[in-house]
């Protein structure tokens, strides 16, 4: 049994590194990184030397990047202003040999600029931009009044929204942090009056909006380059070289019309990046209805994925929290920490639990996501085995005590087998919730169905997004009535004959 | 047997048991009996180390009862409670067979005892594979009473073993159970508050109220020279009605 879930666990864990012959392509949580990181798997794929795969839409670049350092993906693109400001925190602009410079001692460079520069914008509707006569970022002053809708990461970067304000003297308030997503409606209703943008973005011409000048230049040029580990070359030098046929392949209009495809048309990434590639087969082919995304050929593989992050952290928590809820139980002293800091798990969210782990294990994937599930699993499993231990009629305790048995045999063979019907309710509960939860997983790497629901989020598909949320919810429902026989199995006849009766 | 020194206890309720002192002799019958809430069933609890005294020591067969050797006390001791207290999870000869099987007795040893019991309390052995939930209320104090006597201990303790069972199967019980501890020859000591049962069951009785050991004695003596006019009222509150009527008729 414990050897089986060691097993479990190191399958797990093998999941998340790339292999001899195989490249890992990663990319970012938005349209036009997933496209690129598209692009960049098929053109490798048609080189024919190894297996390749593509783990879209592993997070944001502290994530993407972590896992490009922990080489759990060997290649992903990136923009130059990134990595400048971003990755190295320079203070001087870099160009391509500068970043180099500054990257090889990590093991990593840049190469192959694809063409186009997406640089940050501020974006204004365009007749509210005429009648108040702002063209400029600098015009923005004289208007202090201005609502800022920006996305958070726009916010917090040296790059972004803290380096602009303090360059172009800007008087606004702390703008409200924004989904890039959701931020262009929030302007077309007028909730806000300029948001950040992408100047490749496909959403500026079909809004209308009005990009506003970079009248200062502080926006650093970004560059779209391929970012890599600096053994690839050697390693999988035919790949290394039909990824250098990209190399200003993509302007601007290009990229433009690219994100148009996937966000307007609602077109999937593997087939824009095929098209573009003039390969139509190029990848997998998948239909557009509900039910072919629903039996994409990832299916076996996110299933799994999803199964096994649910298994393997129930089966830990279950080790850990019943022995807990024992010593809850059965030390009055010990009980209000350990119930209290097992419910202050609880209250954490999850994004941030996952966050505050990355750095902790150094590494995205499923090790922190295991660890976060664990922790989240707790609490349901502590408190129900407290509970139903602490709920065994008085008579039956005292009958027990009265038999002359010791704490230990009275615990294994009368109170814990009473108390098994709310110790499986909990476990059940738990199981139930980490479904769930795991689907928020996929958002650091870790697989599982989330992957389609972080990806029809970014893409706002909802074909992709129920694509993942409905065999999450399948799971969850067969995790329900797996444990419904569970507790036929478990639960000692004599209960549940009472139960059935009185 | 058993000696209680000084033995009190106070609740948090109010309730509060004064010191009592009494010997429950060897091989004796011994009924505690009282109102509710007089303090007999606590009296049993502090024998057994389920409560603990305040104050005063308690003796069994000369050893004095303290943390270290109150489980092995509680196995030359049989309890049984008025609703039986069996373990529902377990089947009726796992039920019987706990202790024994925690003491590592032999499969065989354990057959046989329950042989003898199920033959001593009249108990089919069809029974031995059923859940508690599935005996009618006599069996399951049966069972409970074959529990207790699995390790053929020294002393029985019985809170209310009869109370929770319909007149017919009570009376029946009363008689079998004094038969069989005659026979047994145990130190028995029987809470009820059932006037007709302790005089049946009763060596000696002990009579407590408001926490206090009222009087102890036979039932002659309680008759003829109480103590005190609780006492008497005690005992005429439970002259039951049907009694006072059919002595009107003859």
């Amino acid at each position: 049994m414990k050897r089986a879930a060691l097993l479990l666990m190191l399958v797990a864990l093998s999941q998340g590194t790339a292999i001899a012959d195989s490249l890992s392509v990663g990319s970012k949580r938005f349209t036009e990184s997933y496209i690129l990181g598209e692009i960049v798997t098929q053109s490798a794929r048609q080189a024919g030397e190894a297996r390749v795969v593509h783990r879209p839409g592993l997070g944001n670049t502290g994530i993407v990047f972590a896992a490009l350092v922990g080489g759990e993906i060997d290649i992903y693109p990136e923009y130059t202003g990134t990595i400048e400001r971003e990755i190295l925190r320079s203070q001087q602009p870099l160009d391509i040999e500068g970043l180099n410079r500054a990257l090889s001692p990590l093991g990593l460079g840049v190469a192959v600029p694809l063409g186009f520069n997406n640089t940050y914008a501020l974006a204004m509707r365009r007749s509210r931009a005429a009648e108040l006569g702002i063209r400029t970022i600098s015009d923005l002053a004289a208007h202090p009044d201005l609502k800022f809708g920006f996305s958070q990461e726009f916010i917090g970067r040296a790059d972004g929204w803290p380096g602009m304000r303090s360059e172009y003297g800007l008087p606004h308030p702390m703008p409200r942090g924004l989904d890039h997503g959701l931020a262009y409606e929030a302007l077309a209703v007028d909730q806000v009056d300029v948001i950040d943008a992408y100047t490749t973005d496909a959403k500026i011409a079909r809004y209308n909006l009005r990009v506003l000048e970079d009248d200062r230049h502080f926006f650093p040029v970004y560059d779209a380059v391929l970012i890599y580990r600096l053994d690839l070359p050697q390693r999988l030098p035919r790949i290394w070289a039909a990824l250098h046929r990209l190399e200003n392949a993509i302007d601007e209009h290009r990229m433009i019309a690219l994100n148009s495809k996937a966000e307007l048309d609602g077109q999937d990434f593997a087939s824009i990046a095929g098209e573009f590639l003039g390969a139509a087969s190029a990848g997998w082919q998948h239909g557009r209805g509900f039910f072919a995304r629903l039996f994409a050929p990832d299916f076996g593989r996110l299933a799994y994925e999803h199964g096994m992050l649910v298994l393997i952290s129930l089966a830990a928590a279950t080790a850990i929290a019943i022995p807990l809820g024992v010593i809850a139980y059965r030390m009055p002293r010990a009980r209000q920490s350990i119930l209290s800091a097992t419910g202050l798990i609880q209250t954490v969210p999850s994004l941030a639990l996952f966050a505050f782990l990355i750095p902790l294990f150094g590494r995205i994937g499923a090790v922190p996501a295991l660890a976060a599930l664990f922790l989240y699993a707790l609490l349901p499993i502590v408190r129900n085995t407290y509970t139903g231990l602490a709920d065994i009629a008085p008579d039956l305790r005292e009958s027990a005590h009265a038999l002359g048995l010791p704490p230990n045999y009275r615990l294994r063979r009368i109170e814990l087998p009473l108390a098994s019907r709310a110790i499986l309710a909990g476990i059940k509960t738990s199981a139930v919730i980490s479904v769930g939860t795991a689907t928020i997983a996929a958002f650091i790497g870790a697989g599982g169905f989330g992957e389609r629901i972080a990806q029809g989020l970014a893409l706002n598909d909802h074909t992709m997004l129920l694509a993942g949320a409905v065999p999450a919810a399948a799971l969850a429902l067969l995790v329900h009535f797996g444990f419904e026989w569970l507790d036929r199995l478990l639960v000692p006849a004599g209960l549940r004959s009472a139960e059935r009766t009185g | 047997m058993i000696r209680l020194e000084n033995i009190s206890r106070t609740f948090a309720g109010g309730f509060s048991l004064e010191p009592v002192s009494f010997d429950f002799p060897h091989g004796e019958t011994t009924v505690l009996i009282g109102p509710s809430g007089c303090g007999k069933s606590t009296l049993l609890k502090l024998i057994l180390g389920l409560l603990e005294p305040d104050g005063g020591h308690i003796f069994f067969d000369g050893e004095h009862l303290n943390a270290r050797n109150v489980e092995s006390i509680r196995r030359r001791t049989g309890y049984v409670i008025q609703e039986g207290g069996l373990f529902p999870h377990l089947d009726v000869a796992e039920n019987i067979a706990l202790v024994a099987r925690y003491l590592r007795q032999s499969q065989a040893q354990i057959d046989e005892r329950l042989d003898t019991l199920f033959g001593l309390l009249s108990l089919p052995t069809d029974l031995l594979a059923r859940f508690p939930r599935q005996l009618s209320g006599g069996q399951r104090q049966r069972v409970a009473l074959a529990r207790a006597l699995m390790l053929d201990p020294e002393v029985l303790l019985l809170d209310e073993p009869l109370g929770a069972l319909d007149p017919i199967t009570r009376r029946q019980l009363q008689v079998e159970l004094k038969r069989i501890f005659s026979n047994l020859g145990k130190t028995v000591v029987m809470v009820t508050h059932d006037m007709g049962e302790a005089a049946h069951f009763a060596d000696r009785m002990v009579l407590l109220h408001d926490g206090r050991i009222l009087q102890h004695g036979t039932l002659d003596d309680l008759l003829s020279r109480p103590s005190d006019s609780y006492v008497t009222d005690f005992i005429s509150a439970q002259r039951s009605p049907l009694e006072t009527l059919l002595r009107g008729r003859i």
